[in-house]
């Protein structure tokens, strides 16, 4: 069974001498009783679905279901090839990929929640433009993914990955820590590099409450997974440069679930506080209303 | 502490916008399809709670129609649902309500077939895409989908548990998990196993030639796979 703690999984690596995606390859074989050709397939076919929608608003806008973010992507990509952008066109096309992630989820497209829908551009885009950039192989993105896995359950168990019970912390800042670590891994990082990036993250996110408009997933969700995907890059360079997480991560994963607790139930995906609640949130869940009872 | 696979937390794939009110929700309208059995020619969808507030935003209407023609939770034209839906004939009507101390994303299927008779199932999203059943046709039974689980309902007298696992022991089927309920002492009981392989086609038709089965059915799992 995959151990509850980063420190545990620290000293099995030590002992045996393997990377953290191996052992999360391992038990998954152990779990399941597949081969490993199936495990790493069944990731494959994950990548797969990823390449398709973090590109899949990139050129064309869709139809979303508030229709707020429409549109978002091609402007960031249009943007990242300006030669304006201040982060390089590098940092705005992740952003760009990021948003057409959040497009094609709210347009009823197919995803892979990562760790869940709403959260569903972070580690597509960090993994598939970091490894780009990098010329990673397709295999090398799949053990990134399987790195990002093992920190997503180290979370999923000491913590929780619903925004109902967490917040936005438990969905797009675990999906950011998670990318973070991916990145980390692509750069040729230790494991504990990889889990100090995943610490880092959850510390810059920490109390990131649920507060969509009109219940739907577009705002600000969107844009979280777009700053998920931006704090994750960021943190794996700081991660290599040599900086270190002074709060480990199992400690930092605990603070998260805490604070989570902690939030009152409307700031936890009922749509009740924060910006679900100002007055142009309302206006436009208003207009939204309208928009459906028409259908 | 729970155990985690990797491809809960990477995964599932599916259709958004989320897991609960568009996967979770086209799983189990797909279980309540299997569970009626025949063809469906008209559902009411009676909706609870969170489902009953939020179900336009979120897709969880196209998504439970889809469920009812058959589609997988990860199907490209589950948003086109209602014009396939019309295609095929299906009458279909949304309708919010209270149904009282259930799980907030909750929805009561009554599905009239084209013979005339009609099914009635309920069940609920309870998260990450995972459902549970827990009402066939007025009797309790609990069930997730998770595992190939054979559906009878049956004469409550001694002998038909019995024959019934003799046949799933000669198909080499191993049982995890068997619940029966029943509201009366003698009348009918309702009947779930769940086991830890696939259920064959031929083997329904041996558990229908028991005398005192009155209606059997197989939900076999819906995983990803033809993608």
């Amino acid at each position: 069974m995959f151990v509850s703690t980063g420190k545990e999984i620290l000293e099995i690596l030590k002992n045996e001498n393997i990377t953290l995606a191996e052992y999360a390859i391992r038990e998954e074989m152990n779990r399941s009783g597949f081969t490993r050709e199936k495990v790493i397939d069944k990731m494959r076919a994950n990548l797969n679905v990823m390449r398709k929608y973090s590109t899949n608003s990139q050129e064309k806008e869709i139809e979303t279901a508030g229709n707020l973010i429409k549109g978002d992507a091609k402007r960031l990509k249009e943007y990242s090839r300006s030669g304006k952008a201040l982060t390089g066109e590098f940092m705005v096309d992740a952003m760009s990929r990021a948003m057409s992630c959040s497009e094609t989820n709210s347009a009823m497209g197919r995803i892979v929640a990562c760790p869940t829908a709403g959260s569903c551009g972070i580690l597509p885009a960090v993994v598939l433009s970091v490894g780009e950039k990098l010329n990673k192989t397709e295999d090398e993105m799949i053990q990134a993914l399987f790195v990002a896995g093992g920190i997503g359950i180290l979370i999923a168990k000491n913590a929780t990955l619903a925004g109902a019970e967490g917040g936005c912390q438990a969905e797009c800042g675990a999906g950011s820590a998670m990318a973070a670590a991916a990145a980390v891994d692509m750069l040729g990082g230790t494991a504990e590099q990889e889990m100090d990036a995943a610490a880092i993250v959850i510390k810059n996110i920490l109390g990131l409450v649920c507060d969509s408009v009109a219940g739907i997933v577009e705002v600000p969700c969107a844009k979280r997974n777009i700053a998920g995907t931006v704090s994750a890059i960021a943190t794996a360079d700081m991660v290599m440069s040599g900086i270190t997480s002074k709060i480990p991560l199992d400690e930092m994963i605990v603070a998260m679930y805490k604070v989570g607790k902690q939030l009152p139930p409307e700031l936890r995906e009922t749509s009740l506080g924060g910006i679900a609640v100002t007055p142009t949130a309302l206006k436009l869940k208003e207009q939204i209303e309208k928009m459906n009872k028409m259908d | 502490m729970r155990d985690y696979s990797v491809f809960d937390i990477i995964g599932p794939i599916m259709i958004g916008p989320s897991s609960s009110h568009t996967a979770g929700a086209a799983r189990l309208a797909k279980i309540a399809r299997t569970v009626a059995g025949g063809k469906i020619i008209k559902v009411d969808f009676i909706l609870h709670g969170s489902f009953a507030e939020t179900y336009k935003g979120h897709g969880t209407d196209k998504a439970l129609v889809a469920g009812i023609l058959g589609m997988d939770p990860w199907d490209e034209d589950l948003r086109n649902s209602f014009e396939l839906a019309a295609k095929e004939g299906i009458e279909y009507n949304f309708i919010a309500t209270d149904l009282g101390d259930v799980h907030p994303n909750t929805v009561r299927f009554v599905m009239t077939k084209a013979d005339g008779n009609v099914a009635v199932v309920m069940g609920s999203s309870i998260g990450g895409g995972n459902i549970i059943v827990f009402d066939i046709d007025g009797q309790e039974v609990e069930f997730t989908g998770e595992r190939p689980t054979l559906l009878t309902k049956h004469k409550d007298i001694p002998g038909v548990l019995s024959q019934i696992a003799n046949i799933l022991y000669d198909e080499n089927i191993n049982i995890a998990n068997m619940r029966v309920y029943r509201n009366e002492k003698g009348k009918e009981a309702t009947m779930a196993i769940e086991t830890d392989s696939i259920i064959p086609e031929k083997l329904l038709e041996k558990v229908r030639s028991i005398k005192e089965i009155h209606c059997v059915n197989v939900v076999n799992p819906i995983i990803e796979g033809a993608i």
